[in-house]
């Protein structure tokens, strides 16, 4: 799994280019078209769009934050070497959740929370909260053995070994799980309308449901541009929060 | 002093047997010595040198490091006064070679200033400049810059004991035969106390004052190099130091050890006649001939100057080549062989004439402890 998202990072700083000026081109765009028909699209529903923005950006910030918060101790605690024995069995479990769909989470979080805010930031949740926990517990993992073994040889205790070594060492793999999670959580955020949690999915789905196509651009062009802006943060993020002798991406 | 006591480990195996690691070993390494561990693979070197600092925990037995009973010691305390080497070198990636080699210093505390101020006093020590590496990250340095960062890593809080597990496996020959000199070098004036592993004969034979050769877990020979390649204790040790452990020791002899005195000497002015006498008398077939203030010079040959008369100077020969009395035997032999000569004049670091060693005083010297054993063997 790590694997497949490390291979995806080798290309980042190409990636992260590539979104960086497409954003600019689609700004562009914009702004040259403000006279024809995304023009007539932002005349007609920018008040929407904004309101419907702001809480869309609500539903992935509290959704993914709160897995962050979650995901990074559960990640640590299954890493741990008194865990070892049902970690594994758990992360089975936790794969099998990542096969279900988002959209079926969201339904079963109807059946616990009713519908509205609360479900929506729940079904959200633990869609991003798995992919966190298996990079954190992943990369805790492949910490080499005898890094451990020279840290506790030093006299490190077992928390100052987990803080200076372990954590440190880990980061990247650890923040590529969290740059897969929100992309995955900004993705899936439009769903939250279909339980009643709002966010720009109403544009888009009623744009659908009355076949009229300047609605649903109204809220497609805003996600599609929240994507890139959270993929763009946290890959500016990863290059400069982790440091630089374990840094693949920094020379 | 490290000194170990009966000490055994025995291991679990998932599936319900159980290995034998260490088997009651008992050895003890005076203080300022180093002591390499030396077997084959599995043999429990590892084993027994983690339980020193307590990272295995050990079955049964005692174990001393610096006069205290490890037992008695909390063991991250007793980690700290204990430097480390592991064969994988274990620089932490994420940290400058300043902050690698601060660790053990962080955590007893020392000021911020102090702890700096010796991480580059020690990378001066192996030559490493300071400015340039200090800021460094371990990923920024070749295979043998960072072999050295983690022996002074583990000398930065000055600990009187030292555990080194393969400490130069992960570098090329050259390289290690570098390295090896410098460390025995810094050794020399800091007088550690070291428990060393090994598995290679030749690493072992140049750095242990004492080698412990182990075999499935059990002690089997505990003895000098010189003594352990002249008297192997059995079969198994004799076949692990290999058929040609006569030739090793030549390296741990000097050319002093086995040079015979360079009395028998003449003069550049003296008489051809007297040389002559002075090699019958002493039943040589060759002299040396020395300058005024007795730097080696010159040789005449017995068969050469039969019938000669006149001064030395006017029949002498050149020597085709001299050795250095510090030198080992294994430079004097090879040097002898390259000049297809059976002796060569000896002399010190001025050029002095110290004496000559020949091919037969050597062999003699390294056969001298095989026809002790044989006697001992008879009587
Ligand atoms: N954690 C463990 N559990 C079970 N057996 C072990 C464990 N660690 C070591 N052993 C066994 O103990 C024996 C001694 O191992 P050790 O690592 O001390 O060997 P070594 O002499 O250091 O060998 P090498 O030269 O290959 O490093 C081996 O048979 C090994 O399989
Ligand atoms: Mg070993």
């Amino acid at each position: 799994m790590s694997r497949g998202i490390l291979g995806a990072d080798a290309s980042d700083s190409m990636k992260t280019r590539a979104v960086f000026v497409i954003g600019i081109a689609l700004g562009a765009a914009l702004t040259v078209a403000t006279q024809g028909y995304l023009g007539d699209i932002w005349r007609i529903y920018s008040e929407d769009i904004i309101y419907l923005t702001k809480q869309h950006i609500v539903l992935v910030l509290v959704s993914s934050g709160l897995a962050i918060l979650v995901g990074l101790p559960a990640g640590i605690l299954l890493s741990r070497d008194f865990m070892r024995r049902y970690s594994e069995t758990l992360l089975q479990v936790f794969n099998i959740g990542t096969t279900i769909p988002t959209l079926a989470i969201l339904a079963l979080s109807i059946t616990l929370l009713g519908i509205g805010f609360k479900p929506a930031i729940f079904g959200l949740w633990v869609a991003t909260l798995l992919p966190i926990v298996r990079n954190v517990f992943q990369g805790l993992r492949e910490v080499p053995a005898h890094l451990k073994e020279a840290a506790q040889g030093m006299g490190m205790t077992p928390l100052h070994i987990l803080r200076s070594v372990e954590l440190p060492n880990a980061l990247y793999v650890m923040f590529a799980g969290i740059r897969t999670a929100v992309a995955v959580n900004v993705g899936t955020a439009p769903l939250a309308f279909l339980i009643g949690g709002g966010g720009l999915g109403e544009l888009i789905f009623t744009g659908i449901d009355l076949n009229d196509m300047q609605m649903l651009l109204a809220g497609v062009i805003p996600v599609g541009l929240l994507s890139m802006l959270a993929d763009y943060t946290l890959a500016k993020g990863q290059f400069w929060l982790i440091p630089r002798g374990v840094n693949p991406l920094r020379p | 002093m490290i000194k170990l006591e009966k000490l055994s480990k025995i291991f679990e195996t998932p599936n319900g047997g159980t290995v034998m690691a260490a088997d009651k070993v008992s050895l003890e390494v005076p203080e300022g010595e180093i002591c390499v561990l030396l077997g084959p693979s599995g043999c429990g070197k590892t084993t027994t040198l983690k339980m020193i600092n307590g990272l295995i925990p050990k079955t049964s037995g005692k174990i001393h490091v610096a006069g205290r009973d490890t037992d008695t010691i909390d063991p991250v305390e007793l980690r700290r006064s204990i430097g480390y080497v592991i064969q994988q070198i274990g620089l932490f990636p994420n940290m400058t070679i300043e902050d690698n080699i601060c660790i053990v210093p962080d955590l007893l505390g020392w000021e911020r200033s102090k702890a700096r101020k010796r991480a580059a006093e020690l990378l001066d020590l192996v030559n490493l400049d300071p400015s340039i590496f200090l800021k460094r990250f371990p990923k920024e340095l070749s295979g043998g810059q960072q072999q050295r960062v983690g022996v002074i890593r583990a000398l930065a809080a000055d600990p009187p004991v030292l555990l080194m597990d393969e400490p130069f496996g992960a570098i090329d020959p050259i390289n290690r035969a570098v390295i090896q000199d410098e460390f025995l070098k810094m050794q020399k004036e800091l007088r550690k106390t070291i428990a060393f592993v090994s598995h290679d004969i030749d690493e072992a034979i140049k750095m242990a004052d004492k080698i412990a050769i182990f075999k499935d877990g059990k002690l089997e020979q505990f003895s000098s190099p010189d003594d352990l390649l002249a008297r192997p204790a059995s079969d198994f040790i004799a076949s692990f130091l290999g058929s040609d452990r006569t030739l090793k020791r030549l390296s741990l002899l000097k050319v002093s050890d086995v040079m015979l005195s360079g009395r028998v000497r003449v003069s550049a002015e003296e008489d051809v006649g007297k040389a002559r006498d002075m090699m019958k008398e002493a039943g040589h077939k060759n002299i040396v001939m020395v300058g005024p203030r007795g730097r080696a010079r010159g040789y005449l040959h017995l068969n050469d100057v039969v019938e000669a008369t006149g001064t030395v100077e006017e029949h002498y020969q050149a020597l085709p080549t001299t050795v250095n009395v510090d030198a080992d035997l294994r430079t004097a032999v090879s040097q002898m062989f390259r000049h297809d000569t059976t002796w060569m004049a000896c002399v010190d670091d001025d050029g002095f004439f110290k004496g000559f060693i020949t091919q037969r005083a050597i062999s003699h010297q390294l056969g001298a402890t095989y026809r002790d054993t044989l006697a001992e063997d008879l009587t």
